[in-house]
């Protein structure tokens, strides 16, 4: 199957203008514009059961026909912060694939209004963005980007924004906070962006992977893009596949593939054979998965990988295997959420720092068990309290990995 | 020279890219272009920024304590930032960074005898499928440099030392 989203792996040289040109590139934008009224862009969105790739799963349509239309103007932003760890596959796209992406959101842009639009990227995604940059100028010399676009009433510019090392902007409110200029710390929600979002006004924000779905959905129909997939998760999604297997990257499936075909066919299986113990399937965010037969023949969708005591989240697979010790699996990601923490809210930013010193005494054999004991209730108290998801997400791996690996916590404390 | 005057045809596209009324957006391309030549920005720049855009020192200050890629202090020409989060530990990234050090002769967080690399150990920066990585941030911006080995990254500093030449 060719790819929808990867199409730089089908087609050479489709960064390049002349060639997305002739690869149906723009035909989408210029039809919405030329021949579509903004809420039927929507429409056909919402039809398709597209869902938001940053991690949440949001169904996109609907976000967008919550923009607020009382209050102007509007804004649209792309969210390239990208900074989960497992995550990497917004970045390919970006390189490989720029015009689709761009395509995609300004189609957005149109649907909701917005004559200005920001891809907010992570800071040290500098040569992307100074590539985008690029690019955007190229938009803008073809007449895809500015004033009356095909002639008709409607203007659209496009600008990045760097972003300066932190996890936190990829929350679309601490995103919005950054954009301002400001700390990014993450507001609180409610009022959510479509109706007050950047500088106040109703903002649409999509992660990278949404948007870039947009045009080859109008090209192709809502049914067309609800013919992949399954009833809960329709289309397509890239995989990023990380860990200890022998063939990482980046793998664009339907959803509903399983996880042995990712890890296995494309993946290529373990290096050197060996058994996977554990899978992360959304990042450093993720619960821990218990492997067994029955897992790897799990079909990865949003709801089915819940079934698993686990999310999707953004589909960033790593893969643990049978050498990998528990403990300091979540010393590492508590490690991350520590310096991650934005600092607003107490129980993160004081959860978080109990829990890196008890992991550090765990992981450098200096514990009892009643320190694992301790750890397993501080993330646990932090559940439910934290201000935003980046909270909660610091305590997954530690529940899942006490919870579900007691072995390695006892081997750790013995030594 | 002041910031805005030094590189007034830059902060004028920077600013163009806001609304007049929200031009505090700006400060963090402003923050990029004020650490462009000594890799830190100091308390003229500062001053500088908040002055252009009505804001005040603090908080520009706290913009930059806030970001990792900002500092307030001098270091090696070239931050070297490797990553040793977990999917880039999985691939060797934490024995890298030992041995990248040994060879050095510094600790993470210390810079060369000659001023040219500082080696730091950073958090994800989305290249987990190609570790060991690392970016360098320098003078020229940030760039990626990915399925590293401690050889071919002896290298890379031989040849940043011969741009210094």
């Amino acid at each position: 199957m060719s790819h929808v989203l990867l199409r730089h792996r089908d087609i050479p040289d489709i960064n390049k203008l002349n060639v997305y040109k002739k690869n149906g590139g723009f035909d989408a934008f210029k039809k919405a514009v030329t021949k579509m009224k903004p809420n039927e862009v929507t429409d056909v969105v919402k039809n398709s059961g597209l869902r938001g790739r940053g991690g949440a799963g949001f169904p996109t349509g609907l976000k967008w026909s919550f923009i607020d239309n009382k209050s102007w103007p509007h804004y649209v932003v792309a969210n390239a912060d990208e900074s989960e760890p497992g995550t990497f596959k917004d970045r390919e796209i970006m390189e490989s694939n720029p015009f689709q992406f761009l395509e995609g959101l300004a189609i957005a842009s149109y649907a909701v209004g917005a004559t200005v639009a920001y891809v907010y990227l992570r800071g040290e995604f500098w040569q992307v963005a100074a590539f985008l940059d690029e690019k955007i100028a190229e938009m803008e010399e073809a007449g895809y980007l500015g004033d009356n676009l095909f002639g008709k009433d409607y203007s659209l510019k496009i600008f990045t924004h760097l972003g300066a090392g932190a996890y936190i902007c990829g929350e679309e409110t601490a995103l919005l906070e950054s954009l301002e200029g400001k700390r990014g710390q993450p507001r609180v929600r409610p009022p959510f962006p479509p109706a007050v979002g950047l500088y106040g006004k109703p903002t649409i924000i999509n992660n990278v992977e949404t948007f870039t779905n947009v045009p080859m959905i109008l090209a192709n129909g809502a049914d067309w893009y609800k013919s992949m997939g399954t009833s809960d998760s329709a289309g397509v999604k890239i995989f990023s596949l990380s860990g200890r297997v022998r063939k990482p990257g980046n793998y664009e499936l339907p959803f509903g593939s399983t996880f042995r075909q990712l890890i296995y066919e494309h993946g290529m299986g373990i290096q050197d054979g060996r058994p996977i113990k554990a899978i992360m399937p959304a990042g450093a965010s993720s619960s821990l998965i218990v492997v067994d037969e029955k897992v790897l023949d799990t079909p990865m969708d949003y709801a089915t990988v819940r079934t698993l005591g686990a999310d999707l989240g953004s589909a960033s697979v790593i893969v643990l295997d049978e050498t990998v010790d528990i403990d300091w699996v979540i010393n590492k990601t508590i490690h991350f959420f520590k310096h991650e923490s934005c600092g607003k809210c107490t129980t993160c930013r004081e959860g978080n720092h109990w829990m890196r010193n008890l992991t550090d005494r765990i992981h450098h054999g200096k514990a009892s068990s009643e320190d694992v004991t301790l750890l397993l209730n501080v993330a646990k108290q932090m559940q439910g309290k934290c201000l935003c998801a980046l909270g909660e997400f610091s305590t997954m791996a530690v529940v899942t990995g006490i919870e579900r690996f007691p072995e390695d916590f006892k081997k750790a404390v013995k030594a | 020279m002041s910031l805005d005057k030094k590189y007034s045809k830059e902060v004028k596209q920077i600013l163009s890219k806001y609304p007049a009324e929200h031009k505090r957006s700006a400060v963090m391309p402003l923050l990029y272009l004020a650490q462009r030549e000594e890799g830190y920005v100091n308390k003229e720049a500062i001053q500088d920024i908040a002055r252009v855009l009505d804001m005040t020192e603090t908080e520009v200050a706290s913009i930059i304590g806030f970001y990792s890629l900002y500092h307030d202090k001098k270091a090696g020409k070239y931050r070297m930032q490797v990553c040793t989060d977990l999917p880039c530990a999985l691939r060797g990234a934490d024995e890298f960074l030992e041995k990248l050090c040994g060879n050095l002769g510094i600790q993470v967080g210390e810079t060369t005898e000659d001023g040219l690399v500082t080696v730091e150990a950073v958090m994800c920066l989305a290249g987990c499928d190609r570790a060991p990585m690392f970016q360098t941030q320098g003078p020229d911006g940030i760039k990626y440099h990915e399925y590293m080995t401690v050889d071919r990254t002896m290298e890379l500093i031989e040849a940043l030392k011969g741009d210094e030449k």
